[in-house]
């Protein structure tokens, strides 16, 4: 077990490298001057410039550049961005934040949708199951930005029920609705998810055979079908909190959410590469250790899944 | 019967998550006890973005910094409403012959760390400010001062690849035309004569800092400490990429005297939103309206919206490079180009309104303009005209056509749809293939501008820094100006320039900076296109909003309710 963990560990530094390698190389392929781009229609005087076009090394050439990157992130300095303000400091802002609204985002889509999944299962084809269906298929066909906007429109500003967007001070209660719309297309595929694989594994042989061992139907429920139902659920989970890590750029947006999304978007209109990379960089750390939760949560669910070979 | 229990005990989930929301929602967006009268200690809430320098008045260059600092900081002179120059911390300005001046600093003005403020505040302020060491971004504004060559030198260094790098080389630490006879005068000795050099002293590169910015400016741009209508709440009240909290410094007695108990700017990264916080009444005031509602904030915000025309202008500048716009039939064609943009129908249709067609190569709103001046009428609309002056100018040259004629610019922020309808005129009136050279960063076409490498027009824009004619002119078209990146130049513009500052009266100035234009209309080196009006929308906890002659917000006269 240990042995596979730590081989896992290990493949982190190839993509780790690779990834880094590539923001950084499109970052630096970009058009346009990024210290320029700092400035309006005003510009400073050539000297500010130059002084900051070498602080940063952009006169100096791709490879020394992001040699340049690596060895500071090896020395746990990620440095500055080009506004002069630490890139760590930054990171520690923006992360906590977006990680609140992942999880958040995560146990809506996974307590509702497993729910809902696992009734719409059991009974299949009756009137549950069926709306549920509706449903599920209309939220996915829906974009994201437009149910944000409408979320918004709705309990933010007609109602009156939450903020319209979320700001300053980011805590649970303000990031619900950004979660909700976040979560809500996940829920969807989450809940089709455990319905497909509830229904299927309710006619199987050991399901029979512990309801008549005479176990009590919500026994049978949690801790035979459902056990077994989850290992496709879990792995779609475990991907898309990577995915909800990386900072969901339109809800966040939409909500003016201080989070990944949000720092992302500023960095690339702005072509800052250190900043794209360290986050970036975060990221991939997130993306790994994510799957491999995923993967040693499958030993748990289905002993004959075993890693120590 | 198990399952209906279980989807009671669901719908009870969902139900505490709506209660949840409920709470996030607290803080009062629809309080109900509405005041009749204003609450003068009420904090209100106004968009803005990250700021992107450290907060120091000489090297804050772009607007999400300069609203804080202009806050923050009093000067020698303030504006008021109308652009107006009131005086300040001066008690008084004098010059007889508009190079040598004399300013009386009031007494008994501090800092809100008890520093006194005197003249020397100012000396060593400026001579901070025009250092090239310190890297400040507007030390330029101190270019008249005798002495400012010494402290701004640079060496240039030319690399083997053909690059060039401009390193800080200072020969002197202060400026040999500033000084401070005693705590309360301060002696300016110009370069040349300046008549409108008065008019800057409200710019916030010239405000006073305190001695711990001097030693330290990093660490104080992070928690700046000023002499202005607002003070930062507390050490680290500027948190990154979130907000910036102002309260009302008490102890203030300026003509800005503030009329809340604060301010606090929070950051958007894109104005959509703060226009939904401000439908729900969660953000108090907005300078920034997204494009699509234009159209809507009218309806939007009924009595709670206003435009008022303010001193930004925009031009579709000529590269002087480009041969079709060369000589005598490049003379043509640039009247040509001209009457062929129809500027109302633009600026109505495309704008709303938020336009008004351009009169002349400054906004109507600076002190001086003159609508009507000589040549101004290739401003005007005439599709006839247009195609005459082409027709001329083909007999003396033909128009190399084999390229689309490009319109560069970047096309965030709503300028493709005006482009759009620029090149379709330039289409059906002359006959030409015209379109947008479209740029995903307004830096990406700065750059080629400054490498003088574009393959056509430009769109280019000028807000004023201070309420002056000059500051239209001179920064952008006289030769080697700092904004002049077509590298426009014309030695009797230049010339009508220099007397105008060298002007006794601001009247006589304004004369020779109004017969200087009369150059440009007749070498066109860009089209006035249209001045703007700068749209802004309040919630329901202000009383009302309004804009200054630059088009910022006067936050310190907005009251809540």
């Amino acid at each position: 077990m240990v042995r596979f963990i730590l081989k896992r560990l290990l493949q982190v530094i190839p993509v780790f490298i690779g990834t880094t390698l590539l923001v950084y190389y499109m970052v630096f392929a970009l058009p346009g001057d990024p210290i320029a781009a700092l400035f309006g229609d005003r510009q400073p005087p050539q000297a500010v410039i130059d002084t900051l076009r070498s602080q940063y090394h952009l006169d100096e050439p791709f490879w020394v550049q992001y040699g340049l990157f690596l060895q500071n992130l090896f020395t746990f300095n990620l440095g500055n961005d080009f506004t002069g303000q630490p890139i760590a400091a930054s990171l520690a802002r923006v992360f906590p934040v977006t990680a609140m609204l992942a999880v958040e985002a995560l146990a809506i889509q996974a307590i509702f949708g497993v729910a809902f999944g696992v009734f719409a299962g059991l009974r299949r084809g009756g009137w549950f199951d069926s709306t549920v269906l509706v449903v599920s298929l209309v939220v996915i066909a829906v974009p994201t930005f437009v149910l944000g906007f409408v979320f918004q429109l709705v309990f933010g500003v007609q109602l009156g029920w939450a903020k319209p967007t979320v700001g300053a001070n980011a805590d649970w209660g303000s990031l619900l609705l950004p979660a909700v719309v976040l979560g809500l297309v996940s829920f969807a595929y989450v809940l089709r998810l455990t319905r497909a694989s509830v229904s299927e594994n309710m006619n199987a042989d050991y399901v029979r055979t512990a309801t008549a061992k005479g176990l009590s139907r919500p026994r049978v429920v949690i801790a035979h079908i459902l056990r077994n139902s989850l290992i496709p659920v879990v792995t779609y989970l475990g991907a898309n909190l990577g995915g909800l890590m990386g900072g969901a750029i339109v809800t966040e947006g939409i909500f003016n959410v201080p989070g990944v999304g949000n720092k992302l978007y500023q960095a690339v209109l702005r072509s800052e590469g250190p900043t794209i990379v360290s986050i970036v960089s975060v990221l991939v750390l997130v993306f790994v250790v994510a799957n491999l939760l995923v993967d040693l949560l499958y030993a748990w669910l289905d002993p004959r899944i075993r890693y120590d070979q | 019967m198990r399952f209906t229990r279980t989807s009671k005990a669901l719908g009870m989930v969902a139900i505490a998550a709506l209660a949840l929301t409920g709470c996030g929602a607290g803080g009062g967006s629809n309080d109900g006890a509405s005041q009749s009268a204003g609450d003068p200690n009420k904090v209100i809430t106004a968009y803005s973005n990250e700021p992107q320098n450290p907060l120091l008045p000489a090297n804050t260059n772009e607007v999400y910094g300069g609203r804080v600092v202009e806050l923050l900081f009093e000067g020698l002179r303030s504006y008021d409403a109308d652009g107006k120059p009131v005086n300040s911390l001066a008690e008084s300005i004098e010059s007889t012959d508009a190079q040598n001046w004399t300013i009386k600093v009031k007494q008994g003005q501090t800092f809100t760390n008890g520093e006194a403020i005197t003249a020397k505040t100012f000396v060593d302020s400026w001579n901070f400010a025009a250092n090239s060491k310190n890297l400040q971004n507007n030390g330029f504004f101190f270019e008249s001062i005798a002495g400012y060559a010494d402290v701004s030198a640079v060496t240039t260094e030319t690399a083997a690849d053909g690059k060039t790098t401009t390193t800080p080389a200072p020969t002197a630490e202060t400026m040999s035309g500033l000084t401070a006879t005693d705590d309360s005068t301060l002696t300016v000795k110009l370069a040349q004569p300046e008549a409108d050099w008065s008019l800057r002293l409200g710019y916030s590169a010239f405000f006073p800092l305190p001695s711990a910015a001097l030693a330290d400016p990093k660490a104080f741009g992070e928690n700046p400490v000023g002499n202005g209508p607002y003070k930062f709440e507390k050490t680290g009240s500027w948190v990154h990429d979130q907000s910036i909290s102002l309260v009302k410094n008490a102890d203030y007695s300026g003509p800005r005297e503030s009329k809340n108990g604060g301010v606090t700017f929070k950051f958007y990264t894109d104005p959509g939103p703060a226009y939904t916080d401000l439908q729900g009444n969660n953000l108090d005031v907005t300078d920034v309206l997204p494009s699509n509602a234009l159209k809507t904030y009218v309806t939007d915000f009924q009595d709670r919206n206003a435009t008022k025309p303010v001193a930004t202008d925009s031009t579709l500048n000529i590269p002087g490079y480009n041969p079709n716009f060369q000589g005598e039939a490049g003379k043509l064609r640039r009247q040509a180009l001209s009457y062929a943009i129809n500027r109302e129908e633009i600026a109505k249709v495309v704008f709303n309104g938020t336009r008004t067609p351009a009169k002349a190569f400054a906004p109507p709103v600076i002190d001086g303009f003159k609508a009507d001046l000589k040549g101004s009428e290739v401003l005007k609309f005439d599709a006839a005209k247009a195609k005459e002056l082409w027709a001329q100018a083909e007999k003396i040259k033909p128009y190399d056509g084999s390229k689309p004629l490009q319109i560069a610019s970047n096309t965030d922020g709503g300028n493709k749809e005006w482009i759009d309808a620029v090149a379709n005129g330039f289409k059906n009136n002359l006959g030409i293939q015209a379109e947008i050279q479209p740029f995903a960063k307004f830096a990406e076409v700065l750059n080629l501008r400054k490498s003088q490498s574009l393959p056509g027009l430009s769109r280019a824009g000028w807000q004023g820094d201070y309420p002056s004619l000059y500051n239209f002119l001179g920064p952008v078209w006289a030769t080697g100006a700092s904004s002049n990146y077509e590298k426009y130049s014309n030695p009797a513009f230049d010339k009508l320039l220099q007397e105008g500052l060298a002007a006794k009266t601001t009247d006589e100035a304004n004369a020779k900076f109004n017969q200087a234009q009369e150059i440009l209309f007749e070498d066109l080196p860009g089209l006035p296109l249209w001045d703007q009006a700068k749209p802004i929308v309040w919630s329901e906890n202000v009383v009302k909003a309004e804009t200054g002659w630059n088009g910022g917000i006067l936050y310190y006269n907005i009251t809540a309710k």
